[in-house]
């Protein structure tokens, strides 16, 4: 119920005083209300803009965050109010919602940041008054296309095969996308080149060429050269079918293919050959074949699969097809009655071209889109006045719905273009990215090594250390304590890298230990292999937790120590490492952790080269915690 | 002959237009002479602005406190001051959503249109609330028996009664259980002039009225229930 109607039940109320003489029955008790009624000014602080307004005001919509009791969650003792950390602008929106009872959408704003500071709110957006609901739904239609092509475009082309696909699918793939390899990208060409030969053929072979000797007439270079053409033609067909074959047979859905547009013109582009072929040199039959032959050009628009923009274009009158309607209706209406008038006016004249309504429709048309060609004119005033009032009624039919279509064309086209500059945004995005997240390992990296896991309150405390703020010593703290947890350390790409290096070729030289942790660790140092392995860890995890606390500091000890990471120092450490067979094991297991274990299958790595970065080395870790847990309690 | 009719129909054609743009560009007189400009002198601001706060402490039984926040809630509703009687029907046919709530907001606007001119003002609203909530019983009563005085003369007849019955039971709507009969609103009518009508005479005065209701203890005890309603 709307905000005045509540206003109004009190008086609804007492007017139930008339019906108390008239009752049948007695009266049912009225509703006890506890709280006191006496209204009062609440003072809302949003990011330091103050709102005042009656507790009322906001008791009109209880199921809002203001109207309910969820603001006392934002209550501040000290000063008495109620403060919010939000947009002060848009909260002013907000509350003429709860004063007036109508929500406006403000046209300056953006429409995710109003439809968050809406959801903060509680408030539902459907309840937009109509003044500003057509463009808040033009501006959030608008937004999720947008976000729809923007993921449709990122899953699109840029996902890379999965390992184990049939020839049938990456032919599939190669025929969609041209760029994925080099043989479906000479394909696309040579395809290209051959449909851009044939229509050039067909063109030049209805040009006149030098009759040969002994002839005066001009005759068309098809003819004089029939064979040359013959040969042009066979070939491109050849090439067409073959691809046509090619993309039927990998397509994942055949009657879906067969039905597509692209396939239709495919066939209708390849079938007068055939036909041609299978068609006998009859004289009364070769009239119809000659008709075929114009399909041939259909060939053109198999250049769609290489230019996008004929795509949009075409997706545009696709789109428009409600304006292209009216258009033509519109059209079809106007001439029809002037074809009519027309043809009445000019019945008199002798020797007039208007024989007939359909044969003013001709004039009709031809003036209404202002060609104006002059084979049949009006002679009579009548015919003249209204020919004219014809051709300027045609200028006004024809421009109206033309910019609708026009705009709809830019919008997507506009559409495309920015999916295209969405996905190279998107490359330095993630590059960025994962620079930061580099930095952020190797900021905790020397952390651990300026000695930051040591007591703080030391005097020989670094002063670096100092420096740093507290929400990087919590960070490193909790990063820490995950170390602690998992029983494994952190280390970066290089020192990975040369380690995965350095153990495979250091378990050459194989030492009693199990040999099947070994050969784990050797395969499982390149990680894209690693998944079959996965479930061989289990055996190295047992002798991961074997593993004492203090070869755990040993081993961070000579970690921070391994500054340089020198192929020598390395190589030192390994030989320290040989020592302690357990310690060996130990290492093997945080050489393993970034290959994901077998309960989590999904997660594919990235086929950048590996980072391990925190959120990988964590989730990995994490769920080798898993494995761990489940093979203690065995 | 046909030519020289379609000549003439195009002469015509050709004038209309011509008449046509000139209407557009105002140099032609349109051929009606009543006042356009009416139309837009509409916006004279019918506003009304109540009596001062004290005059309104006096004439009803409201605190300062509570009469601020009625004219608050009131202003909201109708900045103009005044509700007229589609916008009343319309709000309070808001409550009942399954009936008719036209014909009672009907009369419960009449009842409260103190000076009958059309418009409920703030004065006229929280004088009839003063009464509702706060009255003493008599009070009470007595607006109960103006209510149901449609044509206010001081008697109550069986017509303006079945009047007001029907108008109470339409708000109640086609889903009932038991479902309304179309005889239910006349018998509460004759019920009630059973009980009410002393002597006989087919009409009830406001004595009889508040004489009955006085000696009705089911009556007089709800009529307490509504006090607390602001």
């Amino acid at each position: 119920m709307a905000a005045g109607v509540a206003t109004w039940l009190p008086f609804a109320r007492a007017a139930a005083v008339g019906w108390l003489p008239l009752a049948k029955k007695t009266m049912p008790k009225p509703p006890v209300d506890k709280k006191s009624r006496s209204d009062e000014i609440l003072i809302v602080n949003v990011s330091g803009l103050r709102f005042q307004t009656w507790k009322n005001t906001l008791d009109r919509y209880p199921d809002t965050l203001l109207g309910s009791s969820e603001k006392e969650f934002f209550y501040n003792e000290d000063t008495q109010e109620y403060f919010f950390d939000r947009d002060p602008e848009m909260f002013r929106h907000i509350l003429n919602f709860y004063r007036t009872g109508k929500l406006h959408y403000p046209r300056q704003e953006c429409i995710q940041a109003f439809d968050e500071e809406l959801a903060f709110y509680g408030i539902v957006p459907d309840i937009i008054g109509d003044c500003c609901m057509e463009e808040y739904r033009d501006r959030k239609k608008e937004n999720q296309e947008r976000l729809a092509e923007d993921t449709e475009a990122e899953m699109a082309t840029d996902v890379p095969l999965p390992p184990n696909s049939t020839p049938r699918e990456r032919l599939w793939r190669a025929f969609e996308n041209p760029h994925t390899s080099t043989m479906a990208l000479v394909f696309y060409y040579v395809t290209g080149f051959f449909i851009a030969v044939s229509v050039i053929a067909n063109v030049v072979e209805t040009v006149p060429c030098r009759p040969p000797k002994g002839s005066v007439k001009d005759l068309p270079c098809g003819e004089k050269y029939s064979v040359a053409f013959f040969c042009m033609d066979t070939a491109c067909v050849l090439i067409f079918t073959f691809e046509y074959l090619m993309r039927l047979f990998a397509a994942p859905s055949r009657c879906k293919f067969m039905r597509s547009v692209m396939s239709v013109i495919d066939v209708v582009a390849i079938m007068p050959y055939y036909i041609g072929l299978v068609m006998p040199e009859n004289e009364d039959v070769s009239g119809a074949f000659v008709t075929l032959r114009v399909f041939r050009v259909f060939r053109i628009f198999k250049f769609s699969r290489h230019s996008q923009g004929l795509r949009i274009l075409g997706y545009t009158l696709k789109s428009c097809a409600s304006e292209l309607g009216f258009l033509l209706f519109s059209l079809t209406m106007a001439i029809i009655i002037f074809a009519t008038v027309m043809f009445y006016a000019e019945k008199g004249t002798k020797g007039t071209n208007f024989t007939s309504i359909p044969a003013s429709f001709w004039y009709t048309i031809v003036t209404m889109t202002t060609l104006g060609y002059g084979d049949m004119v009006p002679n009579t005033i009548a015919g003249k006045i209204f020919g004219s009032i014809c051709s300027l009624s045609g200028v006004l039919v024809i421009a109206l719905p033309v910019p609708v279509i026009v705009s709809n064309f830019s919008r997507i086209y506009h559409q495309n273009q920015r999916a295209d500059k969405m996905r190279a945004q998107q490359k330095v995005r993630l590059a960025r990215i994962r620079m930061a997240k580099k930095g952020t390992t190797n900021a905790f990296l020397q952390y651990k090594e300026d000695g930051g896991l040591q007591d703080h309150d030391s005097d020989s405390a670094a002063l670096c250390l100092k420096n740093r703020s507290s929400f990087e010593h919590q960070h490193h703290h909790l990063l820490h304590c995950l170390e602690k947890t998992t029983n494994h350390e952190f280390t970066d790409e290089l020192t990975y890298s040369e380690m995965c290096m350095t153990e495979s070729v250091g378990y050459r030289t194989s030492r009693s230990t199990s040999l099947s942790s070994q050969q784990v660790v050797s395969s499982s140092c390149c990680p894209r292999r690693a998944k079959r392995r996965a479930i061989r860890l289990a055996n190295s995890t047992v002798s991961v937790s074997r593993g004492s606390v203090q070869e755990l500091d040993t081993l961070q000890v000579l970690k921070s120590s391994a500054v340089p990471q020198s192929r020598s120092s390395l190589n030192a450490r390994t030989e320290d490492l040989k020592l302690n067979c357990e310690q060996r094991d130990y290492t093997a297991a945080i050489i393993s952790i970034p290959t994901p274990p077998a309960n989590t299958p999904d997660e594919s790595l990235p086929p950048s080269p590996a980072v391990p970065g925190i959120l990988r080395n964590s989730r990995s870790i994490s769920s080798f915690t898993h494995e761990t847990v489940k093979i203690s309690s065995l | 002959m046909s030519i020289q009719g379609m000549e003439l129909f195009a002469i015509v054609v050709v004038i209309i237009l011509f008449v046509a743009v000139l209407k557009q560009f105002g140099i032609l007189e349109p051929m009606s002479l009543e006042d356009s400009s009416d139309s837009d002198l509409e916006l004279s601001t019918v506003r009304h602005q109540p009596e001062g706060l004290e005059q309104l402490q006096a004439q009803t039984k409201f605190t300062k406190k509570e009469l601020q926040s009625l004219y608050r809630g009131f202003k909201n509703e109708c900045p103009s001051g005044l509700v007229d009687e589609e916008t009343f029907k319309t709000i309070y046919s808001q409550f009942f959503p399954q009936g008719d709530a036209t014909t009672y907001a009907h009369f419960l606007f009449n009842a409260f249109d103190l000076d009958r001119n059309g418009s409920i003002r703030f004065e006229d609203f929280v004088i009839g609330l003063s009464v509702l909530l706060r009255g003493s019983i008599t009070e009470k009563l007595n607006w109960a028996f103006n209510l149901y005085d449609i044509n206010k003369d001081g008697y109550i007849t069986k017509e303006e009664m079945l009047m007001i019955m029907k108008s109470i039971y339409d708000m109640m709507g086609r889903y009932t259980y038991p479902s309304v009969r179309d005889e239910a609103p006349s018998e509460h009518v004759e019920k009630f002039f059973q009980k009410m009508d002393r002597n006989r005479d087919g009409v009830v005065t406001i004595e009889e009225f508040i004489e009955t209701c006085q000696k009705d203890e089911n009556i007089m005890s709800s009529m307490q229930l509504f006090e607390n309603v602001i």
